[in-house]
């Protein structure tokens, strides 16, 4: 079996902004027709990713840090393979399992158990490992019978509950996090995160987006931190954080 | 946890070299995200079933709804049309049944088709999975709805025997052509729609005209042999659909089979397969970007 890996090299990646206009085919007709009219007849174009370069392996965990819009949620759906880069290259080897929006690929109008077997079968889970893992997520996230009931019945909470017990059920060998896993019960998260931290040991990679220094603390050791685009610094966490946050977030938080 | 630091963030030394990477516009990236999607039968299986239950849910006949709505649509056609052509209801009401039947899957990959990135927009933008995934899944559910309406069918051959022989089992091939053509369409025109929104509704528009352009409600012979529209009729011919109906509809109403609609059907097979092919070449990295 070969080892995870993301490698990154020189990558952008640039999001086309179609309004009404550019994307019909009217004006790609008439554009034919009456040739380019100045910057009109080009699609503008937002650079989310620059100069991207970066090479993890097994055993790496890293955090991902940087201001809202800086970059993170766009680098994580690089590695995971959803964008492939319009510039540059990107080579990801293992089986990835993101973790983004946690509502998305969930049905509500199917049960909650048919949801976990389509979202574990999504992760790339076969349905074998999916059914023998059903009891364990059942008792994880505490929903009982109510599995049997249709998504749309359950609080946003124990959709939440069902995503992560979905999640932290899997066997990664590469695991990307996104923040946003709030709506959910102070004891119940303290539960997560020992099922996070599982998770982790288990999986090879782990690229771990958040404003939770204590989050980060827990779960990384290195860093890499966004801005604009572009990779700022990419080093140990404890000295990323100190100059994204401009003081030993670390050492505020007593960690050695 | 210890944070024991390595010096690992520096990332040129252990870089692999990525030179013989294949690029987003590979023929190997556009091969393996078909291979990839094959290979995730369950999920797209599981999916295309679930498109089906769903849509009957909380009925109680469920996907039985798919056959008899179809059987009212047929006999009522059947019965109309042969009044108004003065066919033999016998012959006739098999005719438009098993015609519909074969135009519904066509329409279905055709219209949905288009639509396939599109309406899986949130799966494209939040899970990594093969495009071929949502084309198989979509292929899939026309196939099972087919399924469901070839109930239709049997219970005609019942009421109204036809001499079906050993020719009948041409249905098979040509069914698998069917298949294979509704891959094609659905990954071409939904990569195009994805693009460019008008496309849907130009389809939809389209596929409404074609339906009266194939000979289902009318039969083609008959128009022919009728010297005052004989001419007209031959336009038929370069209507596409018309040939992936005959090549199935000719099998299962133990009709002569005539060659001439399977390589019409072969040729069709093989060049929308290359268009498709290199439209997967050249845009399937970019669906994502534009859903």
């Amino acid at each position: 079996m070969t080892e995870p890996s993301i490698d990154i090299r020189g990558a952008a990646v640039d999001f086309p902004i179609f309004d009404a206009k550019s994307r019909s085919l009217k004006k790609a007709v008439l554009g034919k027709a009456g040739g380019r009219i100045g910057t009109d007849s080009k699609v503008p174009i937002i650079e989310a990713l620059r100069d991207v370069d970066i090479s993890l392996r097994k055993g790496d965990r890293v955090a991902l840090v940087g201001h809202n819009g800086a970059g993170k949620s766009t680098l994580l759906r690089l590695m995971s393979g959803i964008y492939e880069p319009t510039r540059g290259r990107a080579a990801v080897v293992g089986k990835v399992a993101p973790v983004f929006d946690l509502a998305v690929g969930m049905d509500p109008e199917i049960s909650g158990l048919d949801n976990i077997l389509i979202r574990g079968l999504f992760l790339g889970m076969t349905k074998k490992q999916m059914e023998s893992r059903v009891d364990d997520i059942a008792e994880f996230t505490e929903l009982g019978e109510y599995l049997e009931m249709p998504l749309r019945t359950y609080s946003t909470g124990m959709r939440v509950r069902l995503a992560l017990g979905v999640v932290t059920s899997i066997d990664p060998e590469i695991l990307l996090l996104d923040e946003g896993i709030g709506a959910v019960d102070a004891a119940f998260l303290a539960k997560a995160r020992d099922r996070l931290n599982e998770l982790v040991e288990r999986s090879g990679i782990l690229v771990f987006a958040s404003h939770s220094d204590e989050f980060l603390a827990d779960l990384c050791d290195t860093a890499i931190w966004m801005e604009h685009g572009q990779i700022r610094e990419h080093g140990p966490l404890r000295d990323v954080l100190h100059h994204y946050k401009g003081h030993d977030v670390l050492a505020d938080l007593g960690r050695t | 946890m210890a944070v024991t630091v390595s010096a690992e963030g520096a990332p040129a030394e252990q870089a692999r070299p990525l030179d013989d990477e294949p690029g987003p516009r590979s023929w190997a990236r556009a091969f393996n995200d078909l291979r990839q999607g094959w290979r995730q039968r369950p999920l797209w299986g599981y999916l295309g079933w679930q498109d089906i239950k769903q849509r009957y849910r909380r009925s109680i006949l469920g996907p039985l709804w798919i056959s008899i709505s179809m059987a009212v649509i047929a006999t009522a056609m059947g019965i109309l049309y042969g009044a108004l052509f003065q066919e033999d209801i016998k012959t006739f009401l098999p005719y438009v049944a098993t015609g519909l039947l074969i135009w519904n899957f066509v329409q279905g990959c055709i219209l949905e088709g288009s639509e396939v990135f599109i309406a899986n927009e949130g799966l494209i933008r939040f899970l990594p999975a093969p495009l071929s995934l949502h084309v198989y899944r979509l292929v899939w559910r026309q196939t099972l709805f087919f399924a469901h309406n070839v109930i239709i069918w049997v219970i005609l051959m019942i009421i109204f025997p036809h001499p079906l022989g050993w020719a009948s089992f041409m249905a098979i091939p040509a069914f698998a052509l069917l298949v294979l053509n509704g891959g094609w369409i659905t990954i071409l025109s939904g990569i195009i729609a994805t693009r460019f929104r008008d496309i849907p509704p130009i389809v939809a528009s389209l596929t409404q005209l074609l339906f009266f352009m194939t000979p289902i409600v009318w039969s083609y012979d008959r128009l022919r042999d009728n010297p005052a529209v004989a001419e007209r009729a031959q336009i038929a011919e370069l209507n596409p659909v018309m040939h992936f109906v005959e090549i199935l509809r000719q099998p299962m109403l133990g009709d002569a089979i005539v060659w001439r609609h399977w390589l019409v059907v072969g040729v069709i097979t093989v060049v929308g397969w290359g268009a498709a092919l290199v439209c997967m070449r050249n845009y399937r990295s970019r669906v994502a970007y534009w859903v």
